[in-house]
């Protein structure tokens, strides 16, 4: 594990956006992150828990309030004009909804070839020959180069569109719920592809989601967001029974499946997420966790190790670490 | 050649005003042909003639012929018309693209300064700049274009805000595209149907804003013959020679009408919405 290659790291990157009577709208709060080469990490959480905003900040579309965001060993969070251009080159993105990710009035072949000839990679006259490579790349047939975007189906764009953000070579391919807007039939050859992909370029991959299921399925790591903040990381092949954070846990309590026993109860956490423009003193999950306690409604859990790429933030754990002390 | 067909029988309408306007076209280019007398030669003796075979729409004070004046001033008001349309129409869009597109400080001068042209009466705003600049018809052209490209520069920024954050723009800023080809690629041609219809539609009021101009003495000076000037100058005749208005106030009339219909006719071709 010790030789795994750093690729991407985000530190303490905070993001607040004005909002109206002077108050401010916490999206991200103290975010630390690891991504490293060949590796997948799933950003798993509900709607509005900053997932987006975290994404934006990784692909320069957005600058943190605070914090650093290193790719490559260069602090990337603060770069403009022909620097910021540059280092684009090393992370790209697939969007999650194929429908608007293209311009419509743009043939196939040109829309893969944007990025490389941005760049200078090719020659204009090299765009025919390096469409169809990368058609072929993610199985679909040369031919499509010269269609419009409106004249293929949502699995064949959302294929389209990794063979973009893979047609320049880049470090790191950033997932934005790039199966969500598909048929669940399609979902998993999308995924299988991208697995794929991602063995043979020795990429980085940033997925976010919010399906834990999948989430298990494909990542080597999952942070699940709650409220702006990283509540736990660990790796994939834990959480289904060693998720220890108490929202992860009612996470995995609300997944569907066709084995389960529809007789039962299905757990669901009680009330709404508290609005980000008035976070609570202390756990974000406060309000609606079962297991709160005191300290949860004075201060805010850190991040500790619990195990090997395991982190949890939450007092239950912090308590018994200093009990065992 | 089959395509074409077919979309001459989808578009009727459409091709009955643009072979009209291109009829209103030739007519001017070919105007030095047509027309049948010089329009600066006076001749006092048959002045204020009645239109009869000879002078088909009678002459004026001095003796013109004014169905050559006629011809000769509707060239003159369409190439103006013309070119009023294409300055507002370039120096609008880019305007607006950048002001949609950039936001922020950029945005804040260019809106401002078209809240400033907008707060004053068009027609009163280019009456003081065509005073201020002298009265001629390049003045009148540049006095208009002033007070009309914020429209354009509007409407090109609602457009460019409706597409500056769908995904595929942010898709060509992460591939690394450099600005002006994102404006040029992707901003114009969302624009650029929307904004040729609203300026076909605009021909003929601004060939009306200019005859206004003319006729209030801040256009066209004579003895140039200039449809709104000629309305002016056959005012004082009305009750004796009512031709001397009647035919120049006509030939304004056609040529905005066509080109009016020309517009929205247009409309309905490039609007896809509508299919």
């Amino acid at each position: 594990m010790s030789e795994r290659e750093l690729v991407l790291s985000v530190k303490n990157v905070t993001r607040r956006f004005p909002a109206s009577g002077g108050r401010f709208l916490l999206a991200n709060n103290n975010i630390n992150l690891e991504l490293y080469r060949g590796e997948t990490l799933c950003i798993v959480g509900e709607s509005g828990c900053g997932k987006s905003t975290l994404m934006r900040m990784l692909l320069s579309l957005d600058t943190p309030s605070e914090g650093e965001i290193i790719c490559l060993g260069q602090n990337i969070a603060h770069l403009k004009g022909e620097a910021l251009r540059q280092h684009r080159r090393h992370i790209q993105m697939v969007f999650q909804d194929p429908a608007h990710a293209f311009n419509p009035k743009m043939k196939i072949k040109d829309i893969l070839c944007e990025p490389l000839l941005n760049f200078g990679m090719i020659k204009k006259s090299e765009v025919d020959t390096r469409a169809r490579q990368l058609l072929e790349m993610v199985e679909l047939p040369g031919d499509f180069a010269d269609r419009y975007p409106h004249n293929m189906s949502g699995g064949q764009r959302q294929r389209v569109g990794i063979a973009r953000a893979l047609a320049i070579e880049p470090d790191i391919v950033m997932c934005d719920e790039a199966t969500s807007a598909l048929d669940v039939s399609v979902q998993k050859t999308i995924i299988e592809l991208l697995v794929k992909l991602q063995k043979e370029h020795n990429i980085a991959i940033g997925f976010i989601c919010h399906d834990i299921a999948l989430v298990s399925q494909m990542s080597h790591r999952a942070a699940v967001m709650y409220l702006g903040n990283i509540v736990e990381i660990l790796p994939s092949d834990r959480i289904k029974d060693g998720a220890m954070h108490p929202y992860t846990k009612a996470l995995l309590g609300a997944i569907f499946d066709l084995n389960m026993d529809f007789s039962k109860k299905i757990d669901s956490i009680e009330s709404e997420i508290p609005s980000p423009l008035d976070v609570p003193v202390g756990c974000p999950f406060q309000d609606r966790c079962d297991q709160c306690m005191e300290i949860c409604k004075k201060e805010n859990p850190q991040l500790i190790k619990m195990a090997d790429g395991h982190e949890v933030a939450c007092h239950l754990y912090t308590q018994t670490r200093k009990e065992d002390k | 050649m089959e395509k074409f067909k077919t979309f001459i029988k989808k578009n009727k309408l459409f091709m009955l005003f643009a072979s009209l306007a291109l009829l209103i076209v030739l007519v001017a280019l070919l105007t030095p042909i047509i027309a049948p007398y010089d329009p600066y030669a006076a001749d006092l003796t048959g002045a204020l003639q009645k239109p009869s075979a000879e002078h088909w729409f009678g002459t004026d004070k001095l003796g013109r012929d004014i169905f050559s004046r006629v011809l000769y001033g509707s060239r003159i008001s369409m190439a103006s018309a013309f070119t009023v349309v294409v300055i507002i129409l370039v120096f609008g869009s880019l305007m607006g693209i950048l002001s949609g597109y950039f936001g922020g400080w950029v945005d804040a001068v260019i809106m401002r300064m078209s809240d400033m042209m907008i707060a004053f009466p068009g027609m009163v705003l280019a009456i003081a700049v065509a005073g201020i600049l002298g009265a001629s018809i390049k003045n009148a052209i540049i006095a208009i274009s002033i007070v009309s490209w914020t429209k354009y520069a509007r409407m090109a920024r609602s457009l460019v805000l409706k597409v500056r954050h769908v995904d595929y723009v942010s898709a060509a800023v992460v591939t690394g595209s450099r600005v002006p080809y994102i404006l040029r690629k992707y901003m114009l041609p969302n624009i650029l149907p929307t904004m040729v219809i609203t300026a076909a539609t605009d021909i003929g009021g601004m060939m009306l804003e200019l005859a206004g101009l003319s006729f209030l003495g801040f256009g066209a000076q004579p003895p140039m013959p200039e449809l709104g000037y000629m309305l002016n100058e056959g005012r004082a005749w009305m009750q004796h020679a009512p031709w001397l208005m009647i035919f120049p106030g006509l030939a304004i009339l056609v040529i905005v009408v066509i080109f009016n219909l020309l517009g929205d006719s247009l409309r309905d071709v490039l609007d896809v919405r509508q299919e």
